[in-house]
C-alpha cells in the first residue's frame, strides 16, 4: 500500500478484493435504502447516482461495507463487481473504517516543499499511526493528500474535507489536541468541524445547514482584491449598457 | 483606452460579507444578465459569447462560444451542460474560492449557457474533497429554485432548467472531460476515445458541453456588459480578465484577477515579490502539467500565445513559484509521483512509464543514480509522450523534460549526491508569518 515500497510493483489498478468482506457489520436501514432511491431520482439515468450513493454508504457505515455495495448493486440493477470496481477506483472511498475525524495532509510538491512533509511526519508521530490507518479508539484516521486546490494557503491540511489553511507544526498539534478533547474547532474558511461521516452525508447530497458558517473568502483569496482596492483599480465600465427588459420572454 | 493593472470582475465581491447569499447577489445586480439573455434568441447569446473572445479557463483555451455552436440542434436527444469543478491540477486553486464566495455567479452563468445550447439539465461536478464549497453550491442551487430561477418555466418564460450538484470522490483524472463524463455516469473515471466528441455524444451519448467553472462564471458579466467591454481587457487573441493563482515562496500568495497578457513580473511585484532574502528559481505558468519557466521568462505575457511562444502552456494560470532553496530533482520526483498515483491505468505508456520514471527519479534524489539516468528519463518520456491515450501523460512528461532542460546538472548530480545534501530541505520550509496570524484571528466566529 505504501507509495514508497520500492521493490514491489504497485499497479495503478487497486485490488478490489481489499474491500473487507469479513467485516459484516452494517447500520444500513430501510431509511438508508429510501435515501438511496431519492438520490437515484435526481438523475436522468439511475447509474449516475452511484458515486453519491457510495458517499451515503460511508456516512452510515464509516466505510464502503459489503452490505452497502450489495444495496447499491440491488437498487441500480448492476453487479456487485461493477460497484466494487467503482468503489476501488476513487481514493475517497475507504475500505476499512475511517476515524471520527479524517485528517489529511497535502504532500503534493508545493505543500510538501513548504512544510507538508514535516507536517505529515509529525501527524504520524502524534497520532501513532501510519498513513491510511485509523487509531485504535476510532477517533482519527490519517491520509496523505494530493493537491487540494488551496496552494495559496500552503501548507494545507484538511479535517473531514474542511480546509485547515496555512498550517504550522504548532497549529497542527493544537488542532489534534482540541479534537481529541472534544472541543469545538472551526475550519479556517468553512464551518465548525462535524465528523467525517457527517461530511460524507453532505457529499451524498443531503445538506447539513452549515453553508452560512465561515467567511466569504480566506485571506489569501483576497490578496489581489486588496491590492486593487488600495490603488483604486477596477474592471473598466461597460461602454454603454443596453437597457434590460424586465421579465423578458423568449 | 487604458485599463487598470488589476481588473477584479469575478473576484469583485469576494470581500463582501455573505456574498454567497442570493439576496446579496441580487442586490449587486445578480440574475439581471439571465433575464437579459432569456429575452434574446439562443443563437444571439452564442454569437455574443463568440464575439467576446472568451476562451475556456480549464486549461486548453478553446473558444467557449464556438464550443457551444458545435452542439447539433437537429439531434433529437436532450442536450446537457456539465460544469467542470474538479480542480485538481496541482497549483490550480481559483474555482474553489470562487464557488465558495459567489456560487450564484456560476448558477447564473449556467442558466445563460444552457439557454444558449438548448439544454434543460446541467450538472456541476465538484471534486469531493472541498466540503464547504459543496455546501455553498447546494444552497445556492436550492435558493435559485425557490426564487424561480431554476425549475419549470424560469423567470416567467416557458424555459425549464434543472441543476444537480454532484460530488466526485477523489480522482484527478476526472477533470479530463471524457473521464468526468464516465464518472458522472457512475463508472470508473477513465478517458474515452475521441471522436465522438462530447458535443456529439457526451453524457448518456447525448450532445454535451463541458466547460470549466471559471469559463461559465465569466458569462453573466459578458451578457450584462457586452462583448466589447470584455475585449477591453486582455490581448487580441486572449480576451478578458482572468484569475491568476500565485502560490509558493512569495510574500503574499493569493488570487490576482488581471487582464490576460499580464506578465509574471507585474503579478509578482503586486504580491510583494519572492519571500525576503530569496530569489526566483522557477515557476509553472499553468499548473504542474505545463513546462516550467525560469526568471528569463518574467516578462512573458501570460496569455495563450505569449506562454506558447515561450515553450510552455498558459493552462490554468496557476503560478506555483519556487525559490533558490528548492531542489528541482525533488520537485520533479514529487510531481511524477502525483501523476503515477493519478494515472487511471487505462493505457500502458502512462501507467508503466510513470512507474519507471518515479523509480529513476527516486534514485537520483537519493544520490544513488547511475551514469546515463538522465538519458533514460528522456528516453522513457519519449516513449510516453504523444503515445498515451490522454494528456495526463503529456503533462508529467512536460514537467520532467522542461526541468531537465533548465537544470540538467542537478539531475546529473544525483549520480553521486543526494538532493537533500545539495539543497537542505528545511531551507525550503516557509510559513508566511503575517498571514498565519491573520488566519488565527479570522477563525470566523460570527
Ligand atoms: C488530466 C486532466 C485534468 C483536467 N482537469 C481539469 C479540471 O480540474 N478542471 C477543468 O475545468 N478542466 C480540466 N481539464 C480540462 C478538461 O478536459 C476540459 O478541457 C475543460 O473542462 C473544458 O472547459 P473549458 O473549455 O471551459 O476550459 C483537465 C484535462 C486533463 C487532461
Ligand atoms: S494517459 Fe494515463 S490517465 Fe490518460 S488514459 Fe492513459 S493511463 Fe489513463
Ligand atoms: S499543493 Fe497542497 S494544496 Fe496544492
Amino acid at each position: 500500500m505504501s507509495q514508497h515500497d520500492e521493490h514491489h510493483f504497485v499497479s495503478a489498478y487497486d485490488d478490489g478484493s481489499r474491500i473487507d468482506t469479513t467485516d459484516r457489520q452494517t447500520n444500513i436501514t430501510p431509511e438508508t435504502i429510501a435515501e438511496m432511491r431519492q438520490i437515484v431520482a435526481r438523475y436522468p439515468e439511475p447509474r449516475s447516482a452511484l458515486l453519491p450513493m457510495l458517499h451515503l454508504v460511508q456516512s452510515v457505515d464509516g466505510r464502503i461495507s459489503d452490505a452497502g455495495v450489495n444495496a447499491c448493486a440491488d437498487i441500480l440493477g448492476i453487479s456487485t463487481a461493477q460497484v466494487n470496481g467503482v468503489a476501488t477506483f476513487y481514493t475517497m472511498y475507504k475500505r476499512r473504517p475511517a476515524g471520527e475525524h479524517h485528517i489529511g495532509v497535502c504532500t503534493t510538491t508545493l505543500c510538501a516543499v513548504m512544510g507538508g512533509d514535516v507536517l505529515l511526519a509529525q501527524m504520524k508521530d502524534k497520532l501513532g499511526i501510519d498513513e491510511d490507518e485509523t487509531t485504535p479508539d476510532g477517533k482519527f484516521s490519517l491520509e496523505r493528500l494530493e493537491c487540494n486546490a488551496a496552494c495559496d494557503f500552503a501548507p494545507v491540511m484538511m479535517v473531514n474535507w474542511e480546509f485547515m489553511d496555512c498550517m504550522t507544526p504548532e497549529k497542527a498539534n493544537e488542532l489534534i489536541d482540541k479534537l481529541a478533547a472534544g472541543k469545538e474547532v472551526r475550519s479556517t474558511r468553512g464551518a465548525r468541524l462535524t465528523s467525517w461521516k457527517q461530511a460524507e452525508r453532505v457529499l451524498a447530497g443531503f445538506p447539513d445547514g452549515l453553508a452560512d458558517e465561515g467567511p466569504t473568502a480566506g485571506p489569501a483569496s483576497l490578496e489581489g482584491l486588496r491590492v486593487a482596492r488600495e490603488h483604486g483599480w477596477r474592471a473598466p465600465k461597460a461602454p454603454s449598457v443596453p437597457q434590460i427588459e424586465e421579465g423578458g420572454s423568449k | 483606452m487604458s485599463v487598470d493593472i488589476l481588473t477584479p470582475s469575478l473576484t469583485e465581491s469576494w470581500d463582501q460579507p455573505e456574498a454567497w447569499k442570493l439576496a446579496n447577489y441580487e442586490a449587486r445586480g445578480g440574475y439581471q444578465a439571465a433575464r437579459k439573455a432569456l429575452a434574446m434568441t439562443p443563437a444571439d447569446v452564442i454569437t455574443l459569447v463568440k464575439d467576446s473572445g472568451l476562451r475556456g479557463r480549464g486549461g486548453a483555451g478553446f473558444p467557449t462560444g464556438v464550443k457551444w455552436s458545435f452542439i447539433p440542434q437537429n439531434n433529437p436527444k436532450p442536450k446537457y451542460l456539465v460544469i467542470n469543478c474538479d480542480e485538481s491540477e496541482p497549483g490550480t486553486c481559483k474555482d474553489v474560492p470562487m464557488l465558495m464566495a459567489t456560487p450564484h455567479t456560476l448558477v447564473e452563468g449556467i442558466i445563460i449557457s444552457c439557454f444558449a445550447v438548448n439544454a434543460h439539465n446541467a450538472f456541476i461536478y465538484v471534486r469531493g474533497e472541498v466540503l464547504h464549497v459543496i455546501r455553498r453550491l447546494q444552497q445556492a442551487v436550492a435558493e435559485a429554485y425557490q426564487a424561480g430561477y431554476l425549475g419549470k418555466g424560469i423567470l416567467g418564460t416557458d424555459y425549464d432548467l434543472d441543476i444537480v450538484v454532484h460530488a466526485g470522490a477523489g480522482a484527478y483524472i476526472c477533470g479530463e472531460e471524457t473521464a468526468l463524463l464516465d464518472s458522472l455516469e457512475g463508472r470508473r473515471g477513465q478517458p474515452r476515445l475521441r471522436p465522438p466528441f462530447p458535443a456529439v455524444a457526451g453524457l448518456y451519448a447525448s450532445p454535451t458541453v463541458v466547460n470549466n467553472a471559471e469559463s461559465i462564471a465569466s458569462v453573466p458579466a459578458i451578457v450584462a456588459n457586452g462583448a466589447d467591454w470584455y475585449k477591453l481587457m486582455g490581448t487580441e487573441k486572449s480576451a478578458g480578465p482572468t484569475i491568476y493563482s500565485l502560490s509558493g515562496h512569495i510574500t503574499r500568495p493569493g488570487q490576482y484577477e488581471a487582464p490576460l497578457g499580464t506578465t509574471f513580473r507585474t503579478l509578482l511585484d503586486l504580491a510583494g515579490g519572492i519571500r525576503a532574502g530569496h530569489q526566483l528559481k522557477f515557476f509553472t505558468p499553468g499548473g504542474s502539467s505545463t513546462p516550467i519557466l525560469t526568471p528569463e521568462h518574467l516578462d512573458v505575457p501570460l496569455d495563450y500565445e505569449g506562454v506558447a511562444a515561450a515553450g510552455s502552456i498558459l493552462g490554468t494560470k496557476a503560478l506555483q513559484t519556487y525559490d533558490e532553496t528548492v531542489s528541482v530533482v525533488r520537485t520533479t520526483l514529487r510531481y511524477t509521483e502525483f501523476y503515477k498515483h493519478e494515472s487511471c491505468g487505462k493505457c500502458t505508456p502512462c501507467r508503466e512509464g510513470s512507474w519507471w520514471l518515479v523509480q529513476t527519479l527516486r534514485n537520483l534524489e537519493a544520490g544513488r543514480g547511475s551514469e546515463g539516468d538522465v538519458e533514460k528519463l528522456l528516453d522513457v518520456c519519449d516513449n510516453v509522450s504523444m503515445k498515451s491515450f490522454c494528456t495526463l501523460a503529456d503533462g508529467f512528461v512536460a514537467n520532467i523534460t522542461s526541468s531537465i532542460k533548465y537544470f540538467r546538472d542537478e539531475f546529473e548530480a544525483g549520480y553521486h549526491t543526494p538532493a537533500w545534501e545539495l539543497f537542505p530541505y528545511e531551507k525550503s520550509i516557509y510559513f508566511p508569518y503575517e498571514r498565519e496570524k491573520l488566519i488565527v484571528n479570522e477563525v470566523a466566529d460570527k
